[in-house]
């Protein structure tokens, strides 16, 4: 640069140029900036969440009528198993003669009962109709398929289930007894449409 | 070790382009010329084998997507597709499933050689740390390539490991549950995973060799540690890395090509599960859940611990902590080979890995399990009380005065090293 270039042939009104007037445009430039790298990044993320497709399956209807006491069904719904257990009036006591305290999770799990109802038998089975018990039949813990729902399969100490795949076992109303997994099994919101059809979902 | 440059343009090409990008410079300063000490042994030669394996995995991997399908009602046919139809398939899928366990094999003898040494401590931190990351990104790798077979194992082994993060649940309410959701791209592990999975492990590998660059950028500052553990005091002590340490470790990888050879050729599905030859069905979980054997000792770590969000906790710290380990570690001396109290305590944490991975084979109950909690403990201690204790009350044997005299014995007398040649020659 020519030595005779300096400074004083450029003169900067000092009174226009107040710091802090070019920090709050600093700030506000990187402020809208950031907003805008957010506004951008979220498409990118949330097209990963459920898609449309996959929320439309949302809803489904099962017929019961073939089901006698003691059988069990599997449906699916939202891609998961949904256990259907026509219960017998053994499993029904055994599962009404425990007590809360002996639960490792005392929470119903049921959105067809109010939030944080206790996970007494009456909760977790169909409303008024106690010999139905339907719920998501997925472990807990990890997410496995628990064994119970065919005749020969091994249903742990409690008569419900057993999961395979670390040993969780759960009760004839579906609540977890022997750990690793943290809760009961969740039931799925659903409704008796007439006696022998419920709709899931 | 920062040298300077012997690199000497010769044509007018060279000089034109060593203005511009001088790439060549960099290869023959760095990989050529570059001052290695004198006293490394066969166990240093496994970064060789590593870079070799990155690359075996990231060539197989590329032509194996040529025909492989990522939908949940075709990817299991297309994997047998590429074993029985295509030219060459079943030689493509048998090395890139292989190489997975060979790669794991390689990382594994490298980290182990790197705590045995001390290649961790100042001023190799960075180092150390680049490395973490990578074997982090690496097991991500496989558990995703290892998913797309979509066999009974794949499928499970996703459920399993995605259900990892619902723990979250127990911190703040729903959350994990919306990330899991958000992680499946539905309400339970099926296509949009499965596409999703396809499209990350395509593209870790390259993440991987974007932050190996940085590993080797890291190691090329202080340069190789060695098995004295002490510093390379001069020019003396060091060989140019090409010839001498390129045969070297060119010699090591024939040898640890005849290994994986051996796998492919002869015995390809043994280190792998005979359940992933089932295709994937969301209705049944298999008997028992059992992941490869590289991440064997992990899951026994996790199932140890007899609750969900710790378990995970356990599970993601055994490997977290290994990026603090420059820390934890006291001693002032880097290698094992002088210090005889931690050196019990080392290989019993190698006997403790290994014991893990028998266990994480077992099913969770009685005696594996009591054994499980046992050696989870001695993993966790080694790094957290062992680490920082044994070093503050250890007194290190005395080390050597120098690599020279490591190597020839305290009245050897230095002789002039056959280094730095003019390039010609020493082609």
């Amino acid at each position: 640069m020519a030595d005779n270039v300096t400074p004083a042939q450029f003169p900067i009104p000092q009174d226009e140029d107040d710091p802090s007037r070019r920090d709050v445009i600093m700030i506000a430039a990187g402020g809208f900036a950031a907003v805008g790298l957010g506004l951008g990044l979220w498409p990118l993320l949330d097209q990963m969440n459920p898609d449309q497709s996959a929320l439309s399956l949302a809803t489904i209807e099962v017929d019961l009528s073939h089901l006698e006491e003691g059988q069990a069904l599997t449906v699916m719904w939202r891609g998961k198993p949904i256990f259907i257990r026509h219960r017998t009036a053994k499993e029904i006591e055994e599962a009404k003669a425990v007590p809360l305290d002996d639960l490792i999770d005392p929470i119903a799990r049921n959105p067809n009962v109010p939030d944080g109802s206790p996970a007494t038998d009456a909760n977790r089975a169909a409303t008024d109709r106690e010999p139905w018990l339907v719920m998501i039949g997925i472990c807990t813990h990890l997410g496995c398929i628990p064994k119970g729902q065919s005749v020969t399969d091994y249903k742990g100490n409690y008569g419900g289930w057993f999961c395979p795949c670390h040993g969780s076992q759960y009760d004839t109303a579906g609540r977890v007894r022997v750990g690793p997994a943290p809760q009961n099994m969740y039931i799925p919101p659903y409704a008796f449409i007439t006696d022998t059809k419920i709709k899931i979902g | 070790m920062s040298h300077p440059s012997t690199y000497e343009p010769n044509s007018g090409f060279e000089k034109w382009l060593d203005a511009r990008l001088p790439v060549v410079r960099v290869m023959n300063d760095q990989f050529i010329t570059f001052p290695t000490p004198r006293n490394l042994n066969y166990w240093w030669t496994f970064g060789g084998i590593l870079t070799f394996m990155l690359i075996s995995q990231i060539a197989t991997g590329v032509v194996l997507a040529m025909h492989y399908v990522p939908a949940a009602d075709r990817a299991f046919d297309s994997v047998e597709h590429i074993m029985r139809d295509v030219n060459w398939g079943w030689l493509l899928r048998y090395t890139h499933a292989v190489g997975a366990s060979m790669f794991f094999l390689a990382a594994y003898i490298h980290t182990f050689r790197g705590l045995y040494y001390g290649s961790y401590k100042a001023p190799r931190e960075i180092l150390w740390i680049l490395g973490v990351l990578i074997l982090l990104l690496m097991i991500a790798t496989a558990f995703m390539g290892y998913s797309l077979v979509w066999g009974q194992m794949s499928f499970w082994a996703v459920t399993v490991i995605t259900n990892l993060f619902s723990s979250l649940d127990a911190v703040v309410p729903g959350i994990g549950t919306r990330l899991v959701q958000w992680i499946w791209g539905g309400f339970a592990v099926g296509g949009p995973t499965l596409t999703r999975l396809y499209s990350l492990h395509y593209l870790f590998p390259f993440l991987i060799a974007g932050v190996v660059v940085l590993h080797i950028w890291a190691l090329h500052v202080p340069g190789n540690n060695n098995p004295t553990g002490i510093d390379v005091k001069g020019p003396r002590e060091t060989l140019p890395f090409h010839p001498y340490y390129t045969m070297k470790d060119g010699f090591a990888l024939v040898l640890f090509a005849l290994l994986f050879a051996s796998f492919v050729f002869y015995a390809p599905n043994t280190l792998g599960h005979t359940d992933n030859y089932i295709p994937a069905n969301p209705l049944a979980t298999p008997q028992h859940i059992v992941p490869e054997w590289y991440f064997l000792p992990f899951y026994a770590i996790l199932r140890a611990i007899p609750s969900k969000l710790f378990g995970v906790a356990g599970l993601i710290g055994s490997i977290v902590v290994l990026f603090f380990v420059p820390w934890l570690d006291t001693s002032r001396v880097r290698s094992t080979r002088y210090r005889p109290i931690y050196k019990w305590f080392f290989w019993a944490f190698v006997v403790t890995c290994f014991v893990l991975g028998y266990l994480g084979s077992q099913p969770p109950e009685g005696v594996y399990l009591i054994l499980g909690r046992i050696f989870t403990a001695y993993y966790f201690l080694f790094f957290l009380l062992v680490m920082p204790v044994v070093g503050w009350i250890e007194k290190p044997r005395g080390l050597p005065g120098s690599i020279t005299e490591a190597v020839l014995g305290p009245e050897a007398k230095p002789q002039a090293a056959p280094r730095q040649r003019e390039p010609e020659a020493a082609l």
